[in-house]
């Protein structure tokens, strides 16, 4: 088995009496593609922000290759080699898609200077299919544009592990098999992975395992067919197992 | 970067070396007198700009620095016979460390916190200083005559001065074209835009905001102690004046925020507007009236000013006007 890439162990956060994550525990492995899926409010999002540092835990520990990185702000996770998209895209307006992905590069792992920066920017720019958009202000891009401007800046600043944060929401069908395509060839280089997504058919293609998280805990880990046969799984998706299962035979 | 292939660079030299040579040529004192105080206000809104325009954060009470530089230099000169140039030196030096440790502290406040804090900065040195005996108090201090004989009698030492304003409006003007086109600049820039996003890309925003914060303090404390020390004497009212300060974020928005040549044409275009306003009789103080209205015009129909619209005209020249 390959090295651990990261490892969550015990994390909690309480935002006052609320468990937003409660004691959840997960390893990955480099090279792997581990999604993160859960009903809304299931404390996905927290976790990533727990990961790379925006929010710091109320209890448990994240070390990322055998690191301690529990606490740290998020411009020394990244000078690590961890980076993330935004679930709700945050691009820099007012600067054009190529200063962006420059931001990205010059404060990533690698601490570049302006013009080895804009070299790498470049390449990440053609490899998502942005460089037609170079000199665009980044406010103006449409919303999968967008998305795909967080996945260059993130991969820009070379991380040996990406976390994606929904980056097919609000993606039209074509669109999200772009997408996927740019997080398949993502993989080939090998960056791990770890990705929240909605989208289930996605997320089973492409995961190599899956963990689930219901109301801050973890519900459920392992093969992506695994876990979606798993009853509680599905309780948690869709209320009664029951009932979940006839409307499920019945689509069949 | 080839800072002397830059013809940009070679633009802030001209202008800087208009300014030293069109009074001195004719020892043209009136002329001299009206371009110090466009250097003055260049210089102040040059530095501001690196807060507002690069980095997003409106500094009301930027005029401090100025002020503070000012007091330093005239008690080093004044009252311990230091000469000017390391008592400028050291103000700067001291107003800017000054900064860094306000900043630190000061910054971790975004928007209009930010904003009203830096006002009460100003309000409580302003208070301080008038308090305080060894400064001379509300009386505030005055040079004694023979401070100006080292610099060759007091009618050359004002010439001195008023070069080494401009020169101190030339660096200004370099600073603020340097540091927008480096790594630190896009930094600041990220931070405007997005101060959460930058961190998450890495950009160190705590230290890179107290860093242009205590940067912004320096050149404008050094420009206050050649200034009051040519006035030769300095009171709290005037050291640190409120409106001043308001009045620099108007330059700052007239031209441009964010671009080098906007504070500096938005610096010199008001020093004229207020020149003129001045001079018509029972208007005194009017030209506040007209910063403000202004400056509610400027935010509600063009809040990139005379170089956002020059810019939205002729795109071409977002690469040659800074």
């Amino acid at each position: 088995m390959s090295r651990v890439i990261l490892e969550v162990d015990h994390l909690t956060k309480a935002f006052g009496g609320l468990l937003a994550v409660n004691d959840v525990s997960f390893q990955m492995y480099e090279g792997e593609i581990l999604g993160l899926i859960g009903p809304n409010g299931a404390g996905k999002t927290t976790l990533f922000n727990l990961v790379n540092g925006v929010y710091k835990p109320t209890r448990g520990h994240v070390r990322f290759l055998s690191q301690e990185i529990t606490g740290l702000p998020p411009y020394e996770v990244v000078k690590r080699g961890l980076a993330r998209t935004h679930q709700i895209v945050r691009p820099l307006n007012e600067m054009t898609v190529l200063e962006n992905v420059v931001v990205g590069a010059c404060f990533g792992a690698e601490n570049l200077g302006l013009e080895p920066a804009a070299r790498v920017a470049e390449e990440v720019l053609a490899f998502v299919g942005l460089a037609e958009y170079r000199d665009t202000l980044a406010g103006k891009l449409n919303l999968a544009l967008k998305k795909r401007l967080e996945v260059a800046r993130a991969l820009a600043a070379r991380p040996k592990l990406l976390l994606l944060d929904e980056v097919l929401a609000g993606l039209n069908p074509a669109e999200v098999e772009r997408m996927l395509g740019v997080i398949r060839r993502i993989r080939e280089q090998g960056i791990s992975i770890l990705m929240i997504e909605h989208i289930m058919q996605a997320i089973m293609s492409l995961s190599d395992r899956v963990v689930v998280l219901n109301f801050g805990q973890k519900l459920a880990e392992g093969k992506p067919e695994e876990v979606a046969s798993d009853p509680r799984v599905i309780e948690a998706y869709l209320g009664d197992p029951e009932m979940a299962k006839k409307i499920l035979e019945e689509e069949a | 970067m080839k800072l002397f292939a830059r013809p940009f660079f070679w633009l802030i030299v001209a202008v800087t070396l208009l300014y030293a040579l069109l009074p001195t040529l004719g020892q043209n004192v009136t002329l001299r007198e009206t371009l110090v105080l466009s250097a003055i206000y260049i210089i102040l809104a040059a530095n501001l700009n690196l807060m507002i325009g690069y980095t997003g954060y409106v500094n009301f009470g930027s005029i401090v620095f100025f002020g503070l530089g000012g007091y330093l230099t005239l008690w080093l000169v004044g009252g311990h016979h230091w000469g000017l140039y390391p008592a400028v030196l050291l103000a700067g030096a001291v107003t800017s460390l000054l900064a860094f440790l306000l900043g630190i502290g000061v910054l971790r406040l975004r928007g209009a916190y930010f904003a009203l804090a830096t006002i009460g900065i100003n309000e409580a040195v302003k208070d301080f200083v008038a308090n305080f005996d060894p400064w001379g108090g509300a009386e505030g201090i005055f040079l004694p005559f023979t401070a100006f004989k080292a610099m060759g009698g007091p009618g050359k030492a004002l010439w001195t001065v008023y070069l080494l304003i401009v020169l101190v409006m030339g660096l200004s003007l370099l600073v603020a074209y340097l540091v927008k086109r480096s790594k630190f600049g896009l930094g600041l820039f990220a931070i405007r835009e997005d101060e959460d996003a930058a961190m998450v890309l890495g950009v160190k925003a705590p230290l890179f905001k107290t860093l242009v914060y205590s940067l912004s303090a320096f050149l404008p404390a050094v420009a206050g102690g050649l200034y009051f020390f040519k006035n030769g004497s300095i009171i709290p009212d005037e050291a640190f004046n409120l409106h001043l300060s308001i009045e620099a974020i108007v330059m700052v928005m007239l031209g441009g925020q964010g671009t080098v040549t906007g504070a500096a044409v938005g610096a010199a275009l008001y020093e004229r507007l207020r020149g003129l306003l001045l001079t018509i009789p029972g208007l005194s103080n009017f030209h506040l009236v007209i910063a403000g209205v202004l400056l509610l015009l400027i935010i509600l129909f063009a809040p990139g000013g005379l170089m956002g619209w020059l810019y939205r005209a002729w795109p071409r020249l977002r690469r040659v006007l800074e």
